[in-house]
């Protein structure tokens, strides 16, 4: 499809801890900005001993042109699904860029300006399985982020994941969307504004 | 006209890249033993070459093996590849030798991880660039090729196929563990997008036929074994027959064949991607993931008015000299950035012989080099 909007090198980074999904999470939305949305993207991940349990980090780079340098540096966009990766990364977060939180895990947020839900409570109570949250976080940014189309976003998803747990991702999905549209309000226009203005 | 069909895009890992130029290539051999950042290769395999028509996945007890399976798979008349990483690529290094010698086309994909010895499993370097190329003993030519993102990757892998079967030599193809290890969108080329070559047969009688005899080209015909033909394959020194020999006559003619044969096509194995390099004061020279980094340093150093370039090695060994040797010509400075402590900046400096200032970027510590490290070094000219 037709790129929904021009980008020049957008960063994100998903952190949280081992077994959240925030991996999946990444890949996920990689793929469908990269096969549905029709952006380049480059995905890495923290790839180490300490993956399993401990910290884990997933970053995206999307961009309309060429990337060259496949690693986020200053991120637009940090999700932060443990205290400890929000106190880690929000230092590169640039400034104008967003940071969301998952309100329930993160207590301490370092600044006032974020955007939080409790999405790990949400996917507890309203689609019934805790691990289906990364889909949650991943309906709440298509919300947020102006260059995502939900209906493609969903679409890819669907294609990505296998057959079994479709059903229960796309409640999840269109959860987060609903969440986000509630109580993010309207996609804020913090992305190609300056901060100072 | 008919209209051409729409290519399919796939968000893949370096290494995922890896297996599908494999496969267009036209690998039917797999022989390896796991080895983290590279593991997702023999993975991948494991599922995609049973499911194709003559497809061989064999997990070998160790990386010696695996190379023994290599060759042999080769010498049956199989286009073989293995992947491993530094520690398992030592271990290949004696057999590695024996398909120089043997002249038995292969593909050795080596995802370097910090060293030495196991040194960092889970990190990028690229501390065996020399061993790539002087890693096995004696005077061997050898190519080794490189790729910087996941659609090099994919062509890479076609690349050293191609090579390994035109000129009948092992070919190493180094990438990093950043390569390895992102995700991108890649296409995938429709059947007839890229040459794919084969190794030549021999056309003559079996009776006739010398299985290492000179040719023109230097590269001796190769008859899949149970074709009929006979041959003798052995480490040794041998002459046209196949058979040891220490006759010093012998003995030089097949040494001179044997580098002749890759020395002379510098033009089809020396590979290297220009950027802005037309009037470059500072051209950094960069290979792997770092050649990622350095092109958003020099397009940064262009923005603010500084005239930089970039010379991208795909091929390391043998050295692309004559690429280097063109940008001398306004070059004022070169910049070497590398995850060693300098092994390509040592035949930088060689080529450039005093003519312009080389700077080196090391950095070992596991970390890539980021693109504001480059800028800094450029920006001081």
């Amino acid at each position: 499809m037709k790129q929904p909007m021009e980008l020049q090198r957008f960063e994100i980074r998903f952190s949280g801890l081992g077994g959240q999904g925030i991996i999946t999470l990444g890949k996920v939305m990689g793929a469908g900005l990269a096969l549905g949305h029709g952006y380049n993207v480059t995905q890495t991940q923290s790839y180490g001993p300490e993956a399993r349990g401990g910290s884990s980090r997933c970053d995206l780079v999307v961009s309309s042109g060429r990337i060259s340098f496949p690693k986020a540096e200053s991120l637009d966009l940090l999700v932060a699904l443990s205290q400890e990766a929000c106190n880690a990364y929000y230092p590169y977060l640039k400034p104008g860029g967003v940071l969301v939180i998952e309100s329930d895990i993160v207590k301490q947020p370092p600044t006032n300006h974020y955007l939080g839900l409790p999405f790990t409570q949400l996917a507890k109570d309203k689609v019934g399985i805790v691990q289906a949250m990364n889909t949650v976080v991943l309906g709440a940014l298509t919300h947020l982020l102006p260059f995502t189309v939900q209906r493609v976003m969903r679409k890819s998803m669907e294609e990505t994941l296998p057959a079994k747990i479709r059903a229960v991702n796309v409640k999840a999905f269109n959860l987060g969307h609903r969440e986000a549209k509630k109580h993010f309000g309207e996609s804020p226009e913090v992305w190609g504004v300056a901060p100072e203005e | 006209m008919a209209r051409r069909k729409k290519k399919q895009e796939i968000f893949a890992l370096g290494n995922e890249a890896v297996v599908e130029g494999a496969l267009i290539a036209g690998c039917t051999f797999y022989g390896g033993y796991p080895i983290t950042p590279s593991s997702e290769i023999m993975e991948i395999m494991a599922s995609r070459l049973p499911a194709h028509e003559d497809g061989v996945f064999v997990q070998m007890e160790d990386e010696i093996a695996s190379m023994g399976a290599v060759i042999g798979a080769s010498l049956a008349g199989r286009k073989a590849m293995t992947a491993t990483s530094g520690p398992g690529f030592s271990l290949m290094q004696e057999h590695l030798g024996y398909a120089c010698m043997a002249e038995a086309p292969c593909v050795l994909v080596n995802v370097m991880r910090g060293g030495p010895s196991t040194g960092l499993p889970t990190s990028p370097a690229q501390g065996d660039v020399l061993q790539a190329r002087w890693g096995t003993h004696g005077d061997h030519p050898i190519i080794v090729l490189s790729a910087a993102d996941v659609q090099e990757c994919l062509e890479m892998t076609i690349k050293a196929f191609n090579m390994a079967e035109k000129y009948r030599t092992p070919v190493i193809l180094l990438i990093d563990e950043i390569t390895a290890h992102t995700r991108e969108k890649i296409e995938l080329p429709n059947p007839g997008d890229y040459e794919i070559h084969s190794r030549v047969v021999p056309s003559m009688p079996p009776e006739w036929y010398k299985p290492y005899e000179e040719t023109v080209r230097g590269v001796p015909p190769m008859p899949p074994i149970g074709s009929g033909y006979r041959f003798h394959v052995t480490g040794l020194t041998h002459d046209r027959n196949g058979y040891p020999t220490s006759r010093p006559d012998e003995v030089d003619e097949l040494m001179q064949r044997m580098h002749r044969k890759i020395d002379q096509f510098f033009y089809d194995i020396q590979l290297t991607e220009e950027t802005t390099c037309d009037d470059a004061d500072v051209v950094v020279v960069a290979y792997g993931s770092v050649a990622r980094s350095a092109e958003f340093a020099v397009q940064q150093a262009r923005e603010s008015g500084v005239k930089a370039g970039l010379l991208k090695l795909q091929t390391l060994f043998p050295y692309p000299r004559r690429a280097m040797e063109k940008l001398l010509a306004h070059a004022r400075t070169l910049v070497v950035p590398e995850m060693n402590m300098g092994q390509i900046s040592r035949e930088v400096k060689r080529v450039n012989m005093g003519r312009a200032s080389v700077r080196t970027i090391n950095r070992v510590d596991g970390q890539i080099i980021t693109p504001s490290e480059i800028l800094k070094v450029i920006m001081q000219g």
